[in-house]
Order: C-alpha cells, then structure tokens, then sequence
C-alpha cells in the first residue's frame, strides 16, 4: 500500500474516464511527436542529399520539379537537354565539378541513372562487392535495391522504359551488376547508377521502334525532343538529362545561373532556394496540426481537471476518512497530483509508440511510392521536452482541483454522512 | 485507558456543549447514551481529537492530548485511537484488505497482512478480503470498518452509532465482537449511541 497505488487504483476506478483522459494526451503527443519526427527526417535527409549541390542544369520547367527529379530521385525529370551544350557551361572557370545525369528507365520500380564515376565519389559511396563500372552495360547498385531486388555481383537484367512497372522492357540491350554499395544513407540507397554510355546504348536501339507501343508521357517527351532537327543530320546527338553544379565560388556562380536563365534554352534551380520554398509551403500545414495537436492536448488537461474535481467531491468522505487516519493534506495533494501525473505518463508513452507506428506505416507507404524509407526508432530531444510539457499540464490540471484538499473539515465532513 | 474533564466546545456562542466526566480503563467498555442534537458526534470527535475542545482536559494512557497540536494530534490519532463511523465509509477504488492496510499505511506503521488476516477471520469475512468494499453487505462492511479500527493495535477505539443501522442480531454480534477485540488488545472501548439496545449487554454508561 503506497501513494502510486492508491492513485493507479483510483484510476482504474473509472476506466473509462481515465481512458478518455490518456487517449486525448496520447493523441495529442502522438501528433506533435509524428510531426517532429517526420519534419527530422525529411529535413535531414534532403539537407544530407543536396549537399555539395550549388546548382542544377537541365531543361527549362519547373525548378522545383528538376531539383526533385535530379537530387532526390522523387518526381519524373524536366525533360532532356544537349550533352554539347551542357558540356560548353562546365568549361566555366567558375564551375568547380559538374555531374552530368540521365534518368527516365528503371528496374523493378527503382530508378537507373547514367552519370559517371563522379556521382558515385560525390556521396562518397563505398562498396559491399564488386566495383565501380568500366564500361557500357555495367552496373553499380545501391545498398536498398540490392537489398529489396536479392541482386549479386553478376546478375544481368533488362531495364523498362519510364519509372512504372509496366514501362517497355528494353529486352535487347541487359544489364549486368559489377558493384554493390554500402549504404550511404542518401538518395543513392535506392540507385542503379550506371555510365552515361549504357543509357545511350539502350536508347540507340530503342528510337527504332515504333512510338506508340507501350509509350508513356516520359518516352514520348523524350523522342519528340529526338525528333526535332538534329536528329536527321546528327543521330548522334548526347542527351542527357541534367547536370549537378558545384561553383568554386557559390556567390558567383549565383550570376551565371541568371545569365544561363536568360540567354540559353536551359534552366538553373539552386536547390537551398527550392527546398527552402518547399518547406515553407509545408510549414503552413505542419503549424497548423501543431497547433490542433495542442488543443487536443490541453483538452486532455481539462479532462483530467474535470474528472478531478468531480471525483474530489465524491470521494470528499473518502479524503476526510484518509485525514482522520493520519494522512497529511499534503501527503493527499501528493495523491491526486499523482492521478495526473500517471495519465500524463502513460498518454505520452502510448503517444510515442502511436507516432512510431503512424511513422512505420508512413515509411512503408512512401517506401513503396517513392523508395524513401524513414529511421523509426530514434527518440528525439523534442519529445523529452513534449514530456515535460506533458507532465507539466496533467501535473496543473490535478493540482487545481486537488488545492480543495486544504479546505476540507474533517469533523463536519465525517459527521455530515 | 481514556478519561475526560470538564470538556467543552462550542461551534458558535449559541450552541455551547459541556461533557460530562468519565474515565474507561483498558478491557472496559463505557456506553454515551444521548439523543440526537445533543452532541454524540461532537463528544466522539473531541476524543479523537478531530475537533479542540474549547476547555477541559483529555487524557489517554495518561497522556494529556487536549493541547496537541494538529499534526502530532492526527499523529497520534493515527496510532493510538480506532474509530468506527457510524456509516461504513472506505476508500472506494481499494479492496478490502487494502483498505485494512492503508490503516497502517497512514499511521506510518508496518503493514502488517497477517493481522488483517487474523482480523477477517475472527470478525467473518476472511472470504471477502479481496473483494471491493462495495460488494460486501452492509453488516460485513461495518465488521470490516471493526478490524479497520484494530489494525494499529490502538489503545482506545471509539465507535459512533455503530449499530445504529444493523437489525438486533447483527447488533449484539457486533458488540459482542468489539468486546472481544479489546480484551485481545487490551483497549478501551468507548461507544456514542442513541441505541437502548446496548443498555443491556454493556455495564458502564453515562447520559448526555
């Protein structure tokens, strides 16, 4: 027989006013706490991902789109640009290295992406198994799609045509794996990188099929840029799809992306100004449920505050009964305070397994749309201060009521009943 | 033992109480017989220091406790006095073992199973003891509130109207049972009641 026990008892009393009260705080943690760790994880991972990125190059459409598409692997490119006139910017003696990019095929739903060995230095890629290309036709794949596709040094495959499962297979041309990487915790996790060459090669063979069969938006974006005059007296002609930039001097550089706005058929997009464009659209929303999530759980305090004050009144015998058997008024002050506290635990407990688990079936969902997998288990500083916010509220929405202790006359209590 | 002297208390200038003068040694039994309004409750209350007398002297076990101040009074209260309520009250959420527990809890005290065990077994509701107090009878509940009253070895055990709502036969059993008890622990039993049936079985009695 203790404090705690009496409390856990008194608690257990009202079942179902105790639930309410734990099931508004653990809804209201849970919240807040899934927002934390979802805005976490985003933000680290498209801050570790744009890293050494000043600029990206590719054809003209949305900035946004080509940042997604070429540094997060996450939305369908803007469309191709000439590997000639992409080649002529790098010669700037402002740009430091520049990484060319080809995406628009895939395997078993994760993306192939011809660039170079530049790509792979660039998230400092290690390997599990084999080693970096040195030819056409040869692939290095991230530690997720190795993984997920059971690949091995050696295995060969043909690649579809767009990012669907459903896309043309490229029968003639396969591919075959030369290399296995560590996991970077970045983009490249859910790459096959390959040379520029391979994608060219495949693609070589591909424009002499007929359009139509199986095409898709991406296909037909793409022949109808083949289409255009220089694929009659150059069939030659590189594509790629766009470059990633980095400026020996970003403040510079910033003047030459103007002026390739202005004076050429490309398009530049700084990836800190789209990405910064993009969490401020997504701030709105996050601030908003923040804010719900607030309320639900100030509401949860008010519940506890009610359920107190109205048990108080009830079990007003009760505390005179306890006081003539020798407790202190504080000793029960301590009682119910305790009542709170509990609630305030258990919801928060109950609330951060609810957002890991919100946050599980978020990662597994996005896992499958885009390949992007979230870590679920790390505790985040936040939430140690969630708690004390937690506890701080159950601990002012028991003592108020719990103050009436103070004012309870024994003797006229005891005698009234 | 626990005796009284020229004890008053008034709640406001109007109604003033004065208390007659007796003294019940250990193993006694002493009956206050009085009608409702003449202050049973108030003279119960004054012995277990619930209230402060306006004047007069309390002693038990020769101790003077009319000067204690409250928190050695609720103290001491918890140690050394057994109060049995007219109405059966416990704590709502707790068994009935727990509730026999909290006795020793509060008063700071060992808790002590055994004894509450003993206890159930002797006064007939050793079956009960895991139960809620709630599901218990209203005879059984008023002989868990005895063994509450027992619990911490008191010196004296003061019962107000304790079987003010029992029918004749749980009446006399009851008192019966308390008697018991006393002579077990050696304590002075003093009981308030407007109930004529207690005039029989107990010998020492005084008149409010």
């Amino acid at each position: 027989m203790n404090l705690l026990k009496i409390s856990w008892s008194n608690l257990k009393d009202k079942p179902l006013t105790s639930f309410l009260s734990i099931l508004l705080m653990a809804l209201g943690i849970a919240i807040i706490s899934l927002l934390l760790l979802a805005g976490k994880q985003l933000e680290e991972k498209f801050t570790r991902n744009v890293a050494g990125i000043d600029m990206v190059v590719g054809a003209k459409g949305s900035p946004l789109q080509l940042i997604l598409a070429s540094i997060y692997q996450i939305d369908a490119p803007t469309g191709n640009i000439s590997l000639d006139e992409a080649n002529r910017l790098t010669r700037n003696p402002l740009v430091k290295s520049a990484i060319p990019l080809s995406m628009g095929d895939s395997y078993q739903g994760y993306r192939i992406v011809g660039t170079n060995e530049k790509y792979l230095q660039h998230f400092e890629a290690e390997y599990e198994a084999g080693k970096v290309f040195s030819g056409a036709m040869e692939m290095v794949v991230g530690s997720k799609v190795a993984k997920n596709l059971e690949l091995k040094v050696g295995d060969t495959f043909a690649s579809q045509h767009g990012f669907d499962k459903e896309g043309d297979v490229h029968e003639e041309k396969k591919f075959k794996v030369v290399g296995i990487l560590k996991n970077t915790n970045s983009v490249l996790d859910q790459l096959m990188v390959t040379p520029l060459e391979s994608v060219w090669a495949v693609h070589d063979s591909h424009h002499e099929e007929e359009v139509g069969k199986g095409a898709n938006a991406l296909k037909l974006l793409e022949e109808d840029n083949i289409t255009d005059e220089e694929h009659h007296h150059e069939e030659e002609a590189k594509e790629i799809t766009s470059m990633l930039i980095k400026f020996r001097n970003p403040a510079m550089g910033m003047m030459m992306a103007r002026s390739i706005n202005q004076n050429t058929t490309l398009q530049t997009a700084s990836p800190a100004i789209e990405i910064n464009r993009l969490f401020a659209l997504m701030g709105f929303g996050i601030d908003t449920l923040k804010i719900i999530a607030l309320v639900i759980i100030i509401v949860s305090g008010l519940s506890v505050f009610v359920s107190l004050y109205n048990s108080l009144k009830e079990r007003k015998y009760e505390m005179a009964l306890m006081l003539s058997m020798g407790a202190s008024r504080t000793k029960l002050f301590f009682l119910l305070l305790l009542e709170g506290l509990i609630i305030s635990t258990i919801g928060f407990v109950f609330g951060v397994v609810l957002s890991r688990l919100g946050l599980w079936l978020m990662s597994k969902n996005v896992e499958q749309n885009f390949h992007y997998d979230f870590n679920v288990l790390s505790l985040l500083t936040e939430e140690f201060w969630l708690f004390l916010g937690a506890l701080f509220i159950g601990l002012l929405a028991a003592a108020i009521p719990s103050l009436g202790i103070y004012k309870i006359d024994i003797s006229r209590t005891l005698a009234d009943e | 033992m626990i005796a009284t002297q020229n004890l008053t208390f008034s709640y406001s200038s109007e109604k003033n109480f004065s208390f007659p003068d007796f003294s019940c040694a250990d193993r006694e039994t002493m009956l206050i017989l009085g009608k409702s309004g003449k202050g049973k409750t108030t003279f119960l209350h004054l012995m277990a220091l619930l209230l402060k007398p306006t004047g007069g002297k309390i002693q038990i076990n020769n101790q003077e406790i009319s000067d204690f101040s409250v928190s050695t009074a609720a103290d001491f209260r918890a140690k050394n006095v057994g109060i049995i309520y007219q109405k059966p009250h416990f704590v709502h959420s707790l068994s009935v073992m727990e509730n026999l527990l909290l006795a020793n809890y509060l008063a700071g005290r060992s808790q002590a199973k055994d004894l509450a065990k003993h206890l159930a077994e002797s006064l007939g509701f050793a079956e009960h003891l895991h139960k809620k107090t709630t599901q218990l009878s209203q005879g059984e509940q008023q002989r868990v509130s005895i063994a509450r009253a027992l619990m911490n070895k008191p010196s004296v055990i003061l019962a107000d109207e304790p079987t003010s709502s029992l029918d004749d036969d749980n009446c006399l059993k009851v008192v019966d049972l308390l008697k018991k008890q006393i002579e077990e622990i050696g304590a002075s039993l003093v009981v308030v009641t407007h109930d004529q049936r207690l005039k029989d079985v107990v010998e020492k009695r005084i008149n409010l």
